[in-house]
């Protein structure tokens, strides 16, 4: 006989005199496979689809491995044992990530996608694991190393490139300027609140005309006798809207020049981006100035010259080369269930030559993309990392994102364009994400010129 | 106020279990571990307490050197320190001898509460917390839903679940053994600097010797009960398992067939 009683009867209990208040509802700690059970939850047959808030319509029988295989979260695909390599607590802190991505992410990440909105109610919890610049040190950050924090991009795009962006701009690239570029009392103002998601940062360098050649900027800043004045519009701006404050680039006098702008300054707004088909669940913003007046001290004094927003972006596609595996990972691993599970010609369609080799090329890719990301990481640990070196690593796991989710699609066939499997909108994804922190063709002619010693872009 | 939490290490609940060679247990290798859910609830518990009242957070666990990982995972949460009963001697004790063990170790470390899950996901005995209290002479309380203590008064109040949605309050003297019923708060996550604190924090370990326990007190030879068989139930075969297939509308409708006419418990 077992002791503990389901839930049931849990709102029953009537609160006594002892800590009354204190039953919150049943939180089991151990679902690790929000995803697959989703799976299994399906497997009651077609549901009609009702007027307001219903489940969708979900014609698919579910094969029986799906129920009987569920997927734990120490079985993500790992062929080489790359992660004996991490340490204890690297490997402690992906599980964690893990379990609050699988706990709390996933079960809401498809409502937020549909409705093009960003979960802020994570934002606390983010905070309180300390993945918010986990990767700098002291003003209440976690001070982990470059691998722990590329582990932490991996774990949350597994389930969206989305809530990896929100955390790579706020710490890679609002943070991490103002962590490097700041003065002592922009750290202090903004380091802790925004490490404890008190205030959110947003990083704005691209402009509507200016993006792989943001060194070209129209938006200005003038001295004026107490501060400065900036005029002119950033473009695709993760958190623009939402953000407390802005990390923003203009050239005064001719020289690229970092400058914090706060919201609801006079003279500043933020637009939204509407009608996205790709990171749904991210604010996307255009942020205009229009002579926006901010006090001298919010210049950040270090940030001069376009070396700066680079190196920003630098700490961002380090991130991004651990988050496009984590994509891969999980595509790789809803195609192979998939496959295992759905029977055609009387077979598992993974018995098929033409799907075990698509497979096969996840894994492969996979795999040395967990390598590359492995190695850069510890380079960086080691300050020997060089900016063409982590071009190839976003690169090259960005593309091995894409390329494993349109894959999965493909081996999903029919089902693989709804959204109750999630390689579709992790297609949907990564294709912002293969030209976003430099494109994958300027990244490729990043590293030509690194190798040749030519540059192919640019005036150089 | 000094909480002891007593944590298990099981197999993890998403793990795909075998049977090991000899049909006793399960195989251990390559097995995905666990800390005890209900023993989370307790955890989280205590580090509530200890944010209420100050004190401090101790950990105690019996099992092999794998035990360590549920150790620090507990530490990274936010406990202070832990115990690890970690002696060779140990493996085999059943739920009597355990007890033995663990009462001994909580009464040389000292304690105001220990606080221990319900019942283990693996075994299930739900007797440990019971039987160390009564090795340690204190007063317990079993499957709590609310935990408040009282220090000027040295007494703890715990609301416990009975059947049928009913709940009873109790007040014990401290110090004091209580189980913890899931879903009694909400667990935290650790922290990533909780990961790292829990480098740093202590992990004592306990032998048998530590304890003034020879080895004909402890592990198998102690204990009066052994398992002598662990299987799974085979579907089919009569009288012992059936999987009632086809949609769950006629599958629910055989399943009520069945319950009311040949196990007549309907």
């Amino acid at each position: 006989m077992r002791l503990a009683p389901t839930g049931r009867n849990r709102e029953e209990i009537s609160p006594g005199p002892v800590d009354s208040g204190q039953f919150p509802a049943l939180r089991s700690r151990a679902v690790h496979c929000t995803v697959y059970r989703r799976l299994a939850s399906q497997s009651a047959g077609t549901e009609k689809h009702a007027a307001t808030d219903s489940p969708p319509y979900r014609p698919r029988p579910i094969p029986l491995q799906e129920l009987t295989m569920p997927l734990t979260i120490r079985e993500a695909v790992d062929f080489y044992r790359v992660d004996e390599w991490l340490t204890d607590e690297e490997r402690s802190i992906r599980e964690l990530v893990r379990t609050f991505v699988e706990e709390q992410c996933f079960p809401i990440i498809v409502e937020h996608d549909r409705a093009g909105t960003f979960p802020a109610h994570l934002i606390p919890q983010m905070a309180e694991i300390g993945m918010l610049g986990a990767n700098l040190d002291g003003y209440g950050c976690a001070g982990m190393g470059a691998v722990a924090y590329g582990v932490i991009m991996e774990e949350l795009e597994r389930c969206d490139s989305g809530l990896r962006s929100f955390v790579s701009v706020q710490g890679s690239l609002c943070m991490y300027p103002i962590h490097r570029y700041g003065s002592e009392a922009q750290k202090e103002r903004w380091l802790p609140a925004m490490a404890a998601g008190r205030a959110i940062g947003c990083f704005g360098l691209t402009e509507h005309d200016f993006g792989s050649d943001p060194g070209g900027m129209r938006c200005r800043a003038e001295e004026t006798a107490d501060g400065f004045v900036l005029n002119g519009a950033k473009m695709w701006i993760t958190n623009g809207s939402v953000a407390d404050v802005a990390v923003v680039f203009a050239k005064l006098d001719g020289e690229v020049r970092g400058f914090l702008v706060e919201k609801g300054t006079p003279g500043f707004i933020a637009n939204d981006v509407h009608g996205k088909f790709s990171l749904r669940a991210s604010v996307t913003s255009e942020l205009v100035f229009d002579d926006c007046h901010i006090p001298r001290e919010n210049a950040l004094p270090g940030a001069r010259g376009l070396g700066a927003p680079l190196s920003c972006l630098n700490q961002a596609r380090y991130g991004i080369s651990w988050g496009g595996l984590g994509a891969a990972e999980f595509c790789f691993e809803e195609a192979l269930r998939y496959a295992q599970g759905r029977v055609q010609f009387g077979k598992p369609i993974a018995s098929f030559q033409l799907v075990q080799q698509k497979l096969v090329t996840m894994v492969s890719e996979i795999t040395k993309g967990k390598l590359l990301a492995l190695r850069i990481g510890r380079l960086k640990e080691a300050g020997k990392v060089t900016p063409a070196q982590i071009s190839l690593a976003k690169r090259n796991n960005v593309h091995v994102g894409l390329e494993s989710a349109r894959m999965a699609r493909d081996i999903l066939g029919a089902v693989g364009i709804t959204d109750e499997f999630h390689c579709g909108r992790h297609m949907r994804n990564l294709e912002s994400v293969y030209t976003y922190e430099g494109t994958h063709d300027i990244h490729t002619l990043i590293i030509g010129r690194e190798i040749t010693g030519c540059a192919a872009f640019g005036n150089e | 106020m000094k909480v002891v939490i007593c944590i298990k290490q099981v197999a993890d609940k998403d793990a795909r279990l075998k049977i090991n060679g000899a049909a006793t247990w399960i195989e251990e290798s390559e097995l995905a571990w666990a800390i005890n859910e209900a023993d989370l609830f307790a955890l989280e518990e205590g580090l509530r307490l200890k944010e209420k009242h100050g004190g401090e957070v101790v950990l105690l666990s019996m099992g092999p050197a794998r035990t360590q990982e549920a150790l620090r995972k507990a530490l990274a949460m936010g406990a202070d320190r832990a115990l690890h009963l970690d002696d060779p001697a140990f493996e085999g004790s059943d739920v009597a001898t355990a007890a033995r063990i663990i009462a001994k170790a909580i009464a040389r470390d000292g304690f105001d509460l220990a606080l221990f899950g319900v019942q283990s996901d693996d075994l299930g005995s739900a007797q440990l917390a019971p039987r160390v209290a009564e090795h340690l002479g204190v007063p317990h309380a079993a499957i709590a839903m609310g935990i408040a203590v009282d220090a000027g008064s040295g007494t703890v109040t715990v609301k416990r679940e009975l059947d049928a949605g009913t709940l009873e309050v109790v007040a014990l003297n401290l110090p004091a053994v209580v189980s913890v019923q899931l879903g009694m708060n909400e667990v935290r996550y650790a922290s990533l600097k909780g990961i790292m604190a829990a480098k740093k924090k202590p992990i004592a370990a306990i032998k048998a010797a530590d304890l003034g326990l020879s080895a004909a007190q402890v592990g198998a030879a102690a204990s009066r009960t052994q398992i002598l068989k662990v299987g799974f139930p085979s579907a089919g075969e009569k009288g012992k398992a059936e999987i009632f297939g086809g949609p769950p509308a006629q599958a629910v409708a055989a399943l009520i067939e069945k319950l009311r006419k040949e196990a007549k418990v309907l």
